[in-house]
Order: structure tokens, then C-alpha cells, then sequence
């Protein structure tokens, strides 16, 4: 299988040291298809950060080993979206949504013209001069979203992108990263407790166990896109799912 | 409205003084050389403006490199501590211990060492104003959390551009608070640093109209040096304003 972007495999992580260590995942192994967006579901505090850093990048497995496209174990091949709010207060929304080809000395010029056609995708023409203490949670999450799809890397690691918004912010959010993620093709591994958000945008779900974590269950989406909130098929998968993640406590 | 009462409030309160001041001296007819009256003061600060000019020239002089040194020197430090968790463990303690000492008791050794000029003033002020300026830089080099220092990582940022583009912006507000601190303070530095031994500055005009008992004219000079004092935070508001622009957005 040659066509996978991202390879995980056996991965296997513990915290702590000495006799105190603490297994966080237990050889977990799956793989994502180019261009597909695959979900990771699982009870909070299970791991789910820890697996999307790893793939990152940003940490070292105890055993196993993770690739993305060809190579294995580059970070910079895809960009992440960490949990917390990253956003540069000091910098204005282009600015904040420029900083990847900042760090890669890209042009100017060309990163400020693609900013504004997402901006505009997005919904936040006319914010571009605001600092990101000026926008809306929602706003912030578009911005950050944003930077990340400017990165250029066709592997997108979002953590719980939309977790902190209220309800139709979410999935007023849901239907924009949808919408720009069907034109751009990007490969997504998204973490998130939301089975109606991985339902709504997967082709995938992996559904993780309580801590140590592994893989459950590997769910194929097979609901026609574009998908309805209110439909029959996407409500008993998910109460299927459901049923599922609390079977796991 | 706010604005308006934050200037009026005190200089009321500053006249009402003024006043019990003025009206105390008159009616126990106190004499001059012990407490002069303000208008007296009010008098003798006019009438020798010239002199306190020249005197607060040299002042002023002294404190602005004093924090430049400081200033530069604290901020440098903090990086430097920040990078090499040895060099904290080692230097930490020194400094901390460093502010034990009054810098009354260095004073006379920079005299001796570096002549009645600028700089020995200069450094005491800039030994007064360091110590702030490291504490609050240090800690602004922290403020970035780690999530977007990976996520600059992931981008594949170098240090050197962690550095300048997260946490050397992150670092600038308690920079600023730390100056500011670093001011008030530097002013006192300077003016110890002339009471040891100078021949221009407000702090030697202190020590010599005190000598020949014109307690109007000392009272003239730490009017001056206040004045001196507020032009400079001021100053530093401008700067920090102009600066942290994206702070003042909410």
C-alpha cells in the first residue's frame, strides 16, 4: 500500500520515568490515504494529543515508528494545529495567517494574495488589519485554520479545531473547513469527542480505547457526501458510535 | 470625563497642600533656611531656571545612559539566562545577592575608578535599573505557551526565528513594565552617584545650596529632578505605546 500519507505503525508511548511510567498508547497502528480525512475518536485524556504530536513530529516514540508521504519522520511535512489558542497576539490577522511562509522566507507578496482569497473564503474580509484580540472565538479559530491551510504541507493535524465554540459556530465551521477541504484535496487527521463532527466530515473514524490507548475499531464513513446533520443514516451511526465509546468506560 | 477628573483630582490635592504649607510657614514664621514657603521655592526656581537647566542637562544625561545600560545589559542577561539553564543556577543567586548590597556603598568606588564625569553616575543608575529589567525580561521570554512554540517547530522555525519572531515580541510588555521600574529608580541611582562626588547635576546642586543653607534652592532642584523624572516615564509611555500598539485593540 503504497499510496498512504500518513503510516502509523505499533506506535507506543509512555510518560513518566523509572518504575513510574505511565503507557499512554499501546501499538497503535492505522494508516490514512492521501487526500482523505480521517477521524480519531476517544474518551478524553486517552491520548489522542499525544498520538497527533507524534505524527508531528514533536515527539519520539518509545517503539514503533510513524511516516508521512515517503519519508519517514519529518516534521515539517505536516502542519499542525495545536489545541490551544496559538494565535500571535501581537500580529494582525494576515500577518498571524502568514507566519508559515514567513518562516520559510517565502514571498510577501504572494502569501498576503492567497491569505486574502481564503480570508475571503472564510468569511473574514475586512478583518485582515485586526488583531486577534479584536475577533471573536469563532474569527480566532477561521484565522488559525487559515495559517494552517497556508502552510503548504498536504497533511493537515488539526486538535480539536472547533472544541471551544458553541454550537452553531461549530458547525457553521464544520461546513467552511468542509467546503475548502473538498476543493483543496488536503490529507486530514483530525482529533476530536465530537461523533457527529467525525461523522459529518470523515471518510475514516478510529475510535481509541480509555488509556493505554489503541485502535478499537476502524470505521469506514460509507454516508453519501454532502452530508445532512438531520439524516436517519448519520443519526444511527451515531448512536452506533455512541453506543461504542461508552461500552469503552 | 474620566481623563479630565485622573488630572484635576491631584493637582486639587497638590494646591490644597501647597496651601497648608504655605500657610503653616507664615503663621509660625518658620525661618527659611529651616523650611522655605512655596512661594518662596516658587521664587527661587524661577529666578535660577538657567542654573537648574544646566544642572538637569547633565541629570538627565546621566539617567538615559544609565538605562540604555540597564536597559541593554539586563535584556541580554535574561536571553542568555534563558538559553543556559547553567548559566542560571549560576547567576541567579549572584544577582539576587548583588541587590543585598546598597548601591550607596559602590558609589564611592566608581568615583574612584571611572573619575567626577558622566559614567560612574551613569553605571550607578544602570546598576539600580538592572535588576527589574532582568526579572520582567526573563519572565516575558516565558509568557509564549509551549503549543505554539511546537507549532513553530512543525513549520519548521529555526531557534534563532522562535526567538525573534515569538518570543522577543512575547517578551516587550513586562520588558517595558520592567523599564519603567528601571526608571524611577535610575533617577535616584544618578542623584546618589552626584551626591558622592560631581560638579554638574541636580544631586551636587542639592548637596551645595544645602551646604549654604538655601533650603529654596535644594527644594528647586528635587523639583527639577521630578520633573526630569516624570519627562522621562513619559517618554517611555510614548515609546511603550508606540510599540505594543496591538495591545491597546481591545
Amino acid at each position: 500500500m503504497s499510496n498512504a500519507a500518513i503510516r502509523v505503525n505499533q506506535a507506543t508511548k509512555a510518560f513518566g520515568d523509572g518504575r513510574e511510567r505511565i503507557p499512554v498508547l499501546d501499538s497503535i497502528t492505522f494508516e490514512v490515504e492521501w487526500g482523505t480525512w480521517t477521524t480519531i475518536l476517544g474518551p478524553s485524556g486517552c491520548g489522542k494529543t499525544t498520538l497527533l504530536r507524534i505524527v508531528a513530529g514533536l515527539l519520539e516514540l518509545d517503539g514503533g515508528d510513524v511516516s508521512i508521504g515517503a519519508t519517514a519522520g519529518i516534521p515539517s511535512q505536516a502542519a499542525y494545529l495545536p489545541q490551544r489558542d496559538t494565535l500571535l497576539p501581537w500580529r494582525t490577522a494576515l500577518d498571524n495567517a502568514i507566519l508559515a511562509s514567513e518562516i520559510e522566507r517565502r514571498s510577501r507578496s504572494d502569501a498576503r494574495e492567497e491569505a486574502l482569497d481564503l480570508f475571503a473564503r472564510f468569511g473574514l474580509s475586512g478583518f485582515e488589519d485586526l488583531y486577534p484580540s479584536q475577533l471573536s472565538g469563532g474569527m480566532r479559530q477561521r484565522l488559525a485554520l487559515i495559517r494552517t491551510f497556508l502552510s503548504h504541507r498536504d497533511v493537515l493535524l488539526l486538535d480539536e479545531p472547533l472544541g471551544a465554540l458553541d454550537l452553531l459556530t461549530r458547525a457553521t465551521l464544520q461546513d467552511w473547513l468542509f467546503s475548502v477541504w473538498s476543493e483543496l484535496r488536503k490529507t486530514i487527521l483530525l482529533v476530536t469527542h465530537d461523533v457527529e463532527e467525525a461523522l459529518l466530515l470523515s471518510d475514516k473514524v478510529l475510535v481509541l480505547t480509555e488509556r493505554p490507548a489503541h485502535v478499537d475499531r476502524e470505521l469506514r464513513v460509507e454516508i453519501p457526501r454532502p452530508r445532512d446533520r438531520s439524516s436517519f443514516e448519520l443519526a444511527k451511526t451515531k448512536g452506533q458510535l455512541l453506543r461504542l465509546l461508552l461500552e469503552e468506560r | 470625563m474620566k481623563r479630565v477628573t485622573g488630572i484635576i483630582a491631584p493637582m486639587v490635592l497638590l494646591l490644597v497642600l501647597l496651601c497648608v504649607w504655605e500657610g503653616a510657614v507664615r503663621m509660625f514664621d518658620t525661618p527659611h533656611y529651616i523650611l522655605p514657603a512655596p512661594s518662596r521655592i516658587a521664587a527661587s526656581f524661577v529666578s535660577h531656571f538657567p542654573s537648574l537647566l544646566h544642572h538637569a542637562t547633565a541629570t538627565f544625561a546621566e539617567i538615559v545612559l544609565g538605562l540604555l545600560i540597564g536597559g541593554f545589559g539586563g535584556f541580554s542577561l535574561a536571553i542568555a539566562v534563558y538559553y543556559s539553564p547553567i548559566l542560571e543556577r549560576a547567576v541567579y543567586p549572584l544577582i539576587i545577592a548583588s541587590q543585598m548590597i546598597p548601591v550607596f556603598a559602590v558609589a564611592p568606588l566608581l568615583i574612584v575608578w571611572m573619575g567626577y564625569g558622566l559614567w560612574p553616575k551613569a553605571v550607578v543608575a544602570a546598576l539600580i535599573g538592572f535588576f527589574p529589567v532582568v526579572v520582567n525580561a526573563s519572565d516575558g521570554l516565558r509568557t509564549p505557551n509551549e503549543e505554539t512554540a511546537e507549532l513553530f517547530r512543525s513549520l519548521g522555525a529555526s531557534r534563532w526565528q522562535i526567538f525573534c519572531k515569538l518570543r522577543l515580541p512575547a517578551s516587550l510588555p513586562t520588558l517595558f513594565a520592567g523599564l519603567k521600574v528601571a526608571v524611577t529608580l535610575s533617577v535616584v541611582g544618578a542623584t546618589i552617584g552626584e551626591w558622592v562626588g560631581a560638579h554638574r547635576g541636580l544631586g551636587y546642586l542639592m548637596l551645595q545650596s544645602n551646604a549654604l543653607l538655601r533650603v529654596d534652592l535644594v527644594f528647586a532642584a528635587i523639583l527639577m529632578l521630578s520633573i526630569v523624572g516624570l519627562l522621562l516615564f513619559g517618554g517611555l509611555r510614548i515609546i511603550e505605546r508606540r510599540v505594543l500598539h496591538w495591545r491597546g485593540t481591545n
